[in-house]
């Protein structure tokens, strides 16, 4: 089934130098074993190509369920240098939220909707 | 020996602007051992150090002082002692000002203490000429290519001048910059005796202070689920339940309003988290993949089995230099058609500005309809007929005469653009500087951490 990322996942953002860092936490052990295979860095470097103009880097912690993304040149230039209104990346986070995934059915069931 | 069996560490700040009901509620509204209060981001020692330079006794965070004066009897009544990076670039002289808060309390014998040793300004070419080159962590530049525009210099400290001040019997700890996390780790190194090659216990401290360093964001503040956090107008801000094994809770006062469970913490963890495997301080590295998280009871969260290594041979400096200059503005404008009259406006000010020969590359200026899918580009649906829509613009570089023209040209458009437009309240836009940074590392015997304790009304 076609649900958005937010479904089965929650998200916090925040500037590192010149990108944002994307922090993505599964919201079950489910959810978490089909988004490291599913949720890429290409993915993720894709959906966001609006807004990131740089690469994206994926890191996994398995003990907290989170894939953390690096995207790499998306704030403007960074820090004080930023002309955009969201120059430190707050809102990337609910952006990748919005990424639309085809979640099986077994994953949803184990996964409570928020 | 600990010591005490556990220990409760809040944070009430979690950087400059923060609210000031942070800290006095964590003070009234129930039990703590230490007040922990961040008030430096990068682009703050830049700003502090041009006030000191224009006042010799400034360039400290003054909100700080304020805070203190509204709870200090409070402080001094239940035994809570107070651990800031407030001093910014000037310790000594937030120890005054707090000294000064202290006298007109008519209290003594409360003892405060500062850490220096971070402020490298004065010491850059120094440094250079000792071998140390100071090479942006980024790009690998020199240092040389913006030493004539830098305008701060600061070593992120660790947590053992904190502990050694505390030692010493200090109330107050007022520092200048270090890592945040250090503001928490300082307090648990006291307490519990732990030494420099405790890696798990160091690393232990260190995550317990990155989950509540940014101070709400760990109880409900900015959170995905953010329909289940209750009563956010009164939330309570974190506390640090710690253990001298390094088992450690997140927890808050009872009654306050907010959200603490596994995955409240997880989301703070996840922030500005980068290589979990990695994550490197002046004390020592800590392993973000290696402990568990547990429910532990309502708004409390249970953290075990932190693992960390040695620290790296040197410190980090945060170098801030002048950057050029930039000037944003906006306006608002009404429907009908308020997005295509928006469009419109935006290239009347890039003609007119060209008509009098100023042009701006395509990296120099900005363009955002906000109300018209600004933050999600390309990722959301926009509403095609936004009611209304925010026109913000903004350009930047070298020239500052260049960068203050183009505010002159956003409020004409009032009366000489499409109709409908308005709020052009704070007059034209003018060129504020830009500050850009310079992370770079320092071998850490060049660098010498002080630590002073001066009793209030006494002497040293």
């Amino acid at each position: 089934m076609i649900v958005p990322l937010s479904r089965i996942a929650g998200a916090r953002s925040g500037d590192k130098g010149e990108g944002s860092n994307v922090g993505v936490l599964a919201r079950s052990e489910a959810a978490y074993r089909f988004l490291k295979r599913e949720l890429t860095a290409e993915r993720v470097q894709a959906h966001m190509r609006a807004i990131n103009g740089g690469g994206v880097k994926r890191y996994e912690a398995d003990n907290m369920r989170v894939l953390n993304f690096l995207l790499l040149d998306s704030l403007g230039g960074g820090g004080s240098a930023s002309l955009k209104t969201d120059a430190q990346g707050k809102t990337h986070g609910l952006a990748v939220l919005r990424l639309e995934l085809d979640v099986p059915k077994d994953v949803l069931d184990a996964t409570p909707a928020p | 020996m600990p010591r005490k069996n556990k220990v409760l560490v809040a944070n009430g700040q979690g950087f400059w602007g923060d609210s000031i009901l942070g800290p006095i509620r964590l003070v009234r509204e129930g039990p703590i051992d230490y007040l922990t209060l961040d008030y430096l981001a990068e682009v703050t020692m830049s700003i502090l150090q041009k006030q000191r330079s224009r006042k010799p006794t400034a360039g400290y965070a003054t909100d700080f002082v304020e805070m203190i004066d509204r709870v200090l009897p409070e402080l001094v009544a239940k035994k809570v002692k107070v651990v800031a990076n407030a001093g910014g670039v000037n310790p000594q002289g937030c120890m005054q000002a707090v000294l000064g808060v202290i006298a007109k309390h008519g209290l003594s014998g409360v003892k405060v203490g500062i850490v220096e040793g971070d402020d490298v300004y004065g010491q850059l070419d120094e440094l250079l000429a000792s071998g140390e080159e100071l090479r942006n962590m980024d790009t690998n530049a020199p240092l040389s290519t913006v030493r004539a525009r830098v305008t701060s210099a600061n070593v992120y400290l660790g947590a053992f001048p904190i502990a050694e001040a505390l030692d010493q019997g200090a109330d107050i700890v007022i520092t200048g910059r270090g890592t945040d996390p250090g503001l928490v780790l300082g307090p648990l190194i006291h307490e519990f005796g732990w030494k420099k090659t405790d890696y798990d216990l160091l690393a232990a401290g260190t995550v317990a202070g990155h989950i509540v360093e940014c101070g709400a964001q760990c109880t409900g503040g900015n959170y995905t689920d953010w329909r289940k956090v209750p009563d956010m107008a009164r939330v309570g801000y974190p506390i640090v339940e710690a253990q001298a094994d390094g088992t450690f809770w997140i927890t808050k006062h009872a009654n306050t309003g907010g959200l603490i469970d596994v995955s409240t913490v997880t989301h703070q963890l996840a922030y500005e988290m980068g290589d979990p495997r990695a994550y490197l301080g002046p004390d020592g590295t800590a392993d973000f993949t290696s402990f568990t998280l547990e429910q532990d009871g309502q708004d409390r969260v249970k953290v075990t089995g932190v693992k960390g290594g040695a620290p790296t041979p040197t410190y980090k400096v945060s170098i801030s230099y002048e950057d050029g200059w930039k000037a944003t503005g906006q306006l608002t404008i009404s429907g009908p058609d308020a997005l295509a009259k928006a469009k419109l406006c935006a290239e009347i000010v890039w003609q007119r500005l060209a008509m009098d020969g100023v042009e701006y590359a395509p990296e120099e200026r900005m363009v955002e309809f906000l109300g018209a899918n600004v933050c999600h580009a390309g990722i959301a649906s926009a509403n095609a007929e936004p009611s209304e829509v925010v026109l913000r613009m903004g350009v930047k570089g070298r020239d500052l005469a260049k960068v203050d023209r183009f505010g002159m040209e956003l409020v004409p458009l009032v009366t000489s653009g499409p109709p409908g437009v308005t709020g052009f309240a704070g007059g034209r836009p003018k060129g504020t500087e830009i500050i850009g940074f310079w992370p770079a590392l320092v071998r850490k015997e060049k660098i010498r951490s002080k630590v002073t304790v001066v009793t209030a009304g006494g002497k040293a």
